[in-house]
């Protein structure tokens, strides 16, 4: 038994050091990913409430203010609920969209029109199409499950003066509107500073930029600002965060389509 | 003339109601409550000249009113909503009217939630028609696609359990349809005359109506179920004395009912059908269809949907005459543009097969700036003279609506 003891030690050493060694580029991608992911893990429900900017290829703009409630999943098998309400324009104030995230499959989503006070479950395979008239599409809103994605580290770089890991994030769920994502990572706090969006024809035609990142306790970070420019099209999104509230107590219920039409 | 001080009626009750949460809303509420009136502008183009007596020529310019109030508190757990609707028609003095399409004060309370006011109510699936949509009763002369209803005043208690959500309603008052007057279209020969009403059930519109709802969603399908004791929204007609006026005669109704849409992908199919015993006769209707949806068009961001359904009803028409929908089928489209206005376009016809009787719409509406939405909306009426539609063939209309939101 004794003589053993060193052996394992030994094997122990090895296998700790060794993936570190022969980590392949793959394997490196989903661990930055994946340490990035894990970050948020715990914030258990949060409220942002938003104000998004759609500004076209003139300059002229237009405003809407939204609300997003989440809650978080309870595991990485299963997506996190949200619930997105809108208040302005006035026109659509009261409607909202409810979804609930999966990995691979197509979310679950319930729109409710106040107009007719109607829940409607709606298809949501329509991941590429924009998102009320912005820049963001449908699949840039769902929250961003590490399950979504195959990983690829590329390199080492810096952005705005801070290290970054650049990942390609190849989607792996069905009608994305992407090849691939490129996705930039700093290694100070693992937040997504960039994403690099490249269409069914690998053209890099818009660009997320996410900044003035704030700390809510422990690991977890929000950016204030986040901004999607098209380069195809000119126009961009900026999407401001007003505020953000974290650990209400949210029912689940709330996240039923039933309780879409008492907001 | 007595529909008029009807309308004041409801008016005053409106003020009434709003005086007494005024007060109330001081004391309770904590978040800053919100408001956003609306102003609408409509006009509705008739291009055939009436068909009967009285009735406007070409031309029905209207205002609208309305005012979306909400207020929400700081614990999320009590909620008021304010929603009143008032038309002023120049045309026609029946569709003058004021609703409180919506005046409710919700509560959560640990394990069930409570709903007491003047509510919209939705139950269904379908696009063209929604049999098992029973809480609230059409208003008629708001239009004349049952879309816009009425607030009904209900009490609702709620409960979310682990096999799906459980309703009850109790309905102490009955909301009378609503329909043209002498100068209105969309009307037969003989014009409705709401005032002289009957009930069948004792008590009148006092009568109290119940129902129970069950909705759960179980993967790919949203399933609903009710069953509803009450007084039935449509109304059948007879003659009154001298014959020169229909009168609404509001029956005893005992109904069930489901709903049933499966989601996936692209496709929605859904179903609604009911059994229901009225006015001595039991009779099912029902509902059944798919919509499908091209999404992002060639990558131009723009969502086609195509929707099919039939629409089925065992009762002999003359029964229910004044029923666009008995054995049809609907055929439309829905094109959104996903652009910053919103732009969207309905377009469909619900077809008999039989007589070839159509009534068809489109309806496109856009925004302007951040606070003004435009709506076009267009009926084309066509029936062959045995179909009660014939009645109404040259209503075929334009309407345009521009609304301001402040």
């Amino acid at each position: 038994m004794k003589t053993l003891i060193p052996l394992i030690v030994m094997v122990s050493a090895l296998a700790l050091s060794i993936p570190t060694v022969a980590e392949t580029p793959q394997e490196k991608g989903f661990r930055i990913a994946a340490k990035s992911d894990r970050m948020d893990r715990g914030f258990g429900s949060s409220i942002a409430q938003l104000e998004m900017t759609l500004k076209n290829a003139a300059g002229q703009t237009t405003t809407r203010t939204l609300e997003i409630k989440t809650q978080e999943k309870p595991n990485e098998d299963v997506g996190d609920k949200s619930v997105t309400l809108f208040f302005t324009p006035p026109d659509v104030e009261g409607t909202a969209l409810l979804s609930h995230a999966k990995i691979l499959d197509s979310d679950d989503q319930w729109l409710y029109l106040p107009e007719l006070a109607r829940v409607k479950r709606i298809s949501s395979s329509n991941k590429s199409g924009p998102f009320v008239g912005s820049e963001f599409a449908f699949e840039d809103l769902t929250a961003a499950e590490l399950g979504k994605y195959s990983y690829e580290w590329l390199e080492e770089t810096t952005l705005d003066g801070m290290a970054v890991d650049k990942i390609k994030q190849t989607p792996r769920y069905k009608r994305s509107g992407y090849t691939y994502l490129i996705a930039y990572i700093d290694q100070d706090i693992s937040q997504l500073r960039k994403i690099e969006f490249y269409n069914r024809g690998a053209t890099h035609f818009k660009t997320l930029t996410q900044s003035e990142f704030k700390n809510y306790g422990g690991t977890i970070y929000r950016p204030m600002m986040q901004e999607m420019n098209n380069h195809l099209t000119g126009k961009s999104t900026t999407l401001r965060a007003k505020s953000y509230k974290f650990g209400i107590d949210l029912d689940d219920n709330e996240f039923k389509p039933s309780a879409l039409s008492q907001l | 003339m007595n529909s008029n001080l009807q309308h004041l009626a409801s008016y005053k009750t409106a003020i009434l109601a709003a005086i007494v949460l005024l007060p109330f809303g001081r004391v309770v509420l904590a978040g800053a409550p919100t408001f956003t009136p609306n102003i609408g502008v409509e006009l509705r183009y008739f291009p055939d000249s009436p068909a009967f007596d009285g009735q406007l020529e070409h031309v029905q310019p209207s205002v609208a009113f309305g005012v979306e109030g909400r207020w929400v508190s700081d614990d999320r757990k009590k909620r008021v909503r304010f929603e009143p609707f008032l038309r002023v028609d120049a045309q026609d003095s029946e569709r003058t009217h004021f609703d409180l399409r919506e005046l409710t004060y919700s509560q959560r309370l640990s394990d069930f939630d409570l709903l007491v006011g003047s509510a919209q109510v939705f139950w269904g699936v379908a696009e063209s028609r929604n049999v098992v949509d029973i809480i609230n009763q059409f208003d008629g002369v708001e239009n004349n696609d049952e879309t816009d209803k009425l607030g009904q005043p209900l009490v609702r208690l709620g409960k979310f359990t682990d096999v799906g959500r459980f309703e009850a309603y109790y309905l102490p008052y009955f909301r009378e349809r609503t329909f043209p007057g002498k100068d209105g279209r969309q009307r037969g020969p003989l014009v409705v005359d709401t005032d002289a009403a009957e009930f069948e059930r004792g008590g009148e519109e006092f009568a109290g109506d119940f129902a129970l709802r069950y909705q759960h969603q179980i993967d790919k399908f949203d399933i609903g179920a009710h069953i509803f004791y009450g007084t039935n929204r449509s109304p059948f007609f007879k003659l009154n004395g001298d014959g020169s006026r229909l009168i609404p005669v509001y029956q005893e109704l005992t109904q069930g009912g489901v709903d049933l849409q499966w989601t996936s992908d692209a496709w929605l199919l859904k179903f609604e059908g009911i059994a229901a015993h009225s006015g001595g006769e039991t009779y099912i209707s029902s509902v059944a269809g798919f919509e499908y949806t091209f999404f992002d068009v060639k990558e131009s961001g723009i969502d086609v949907g195509i929707l099919a359904e039939g629409l089925y009803d065992n009762r002999d028409e003359t029964q229910t005459a004044l029923t666009l929908f008995e054995n049809d089928v609907f055929l439309g489209t829905r094109i959104t543009w996903n652009d910053v206005q919103e732009s969207e376009l309905l377009a469909g016809a619900v077809v008999d097969w039989e007589s070839g009787a159509t009534f068809g719409s489109i309806e496109f509406e856009t925004r302007i700036g951040e606070n003004m939405k435009f709506e076009v909306e267009a009926q084309i009426l066509s029936s062959p003279d045995s179909e009660p539609l014939a009645q109404q063939e040259r209503d075929s209309n334009i309407t345009v609506r521009l609304t301001r939101y402040f």
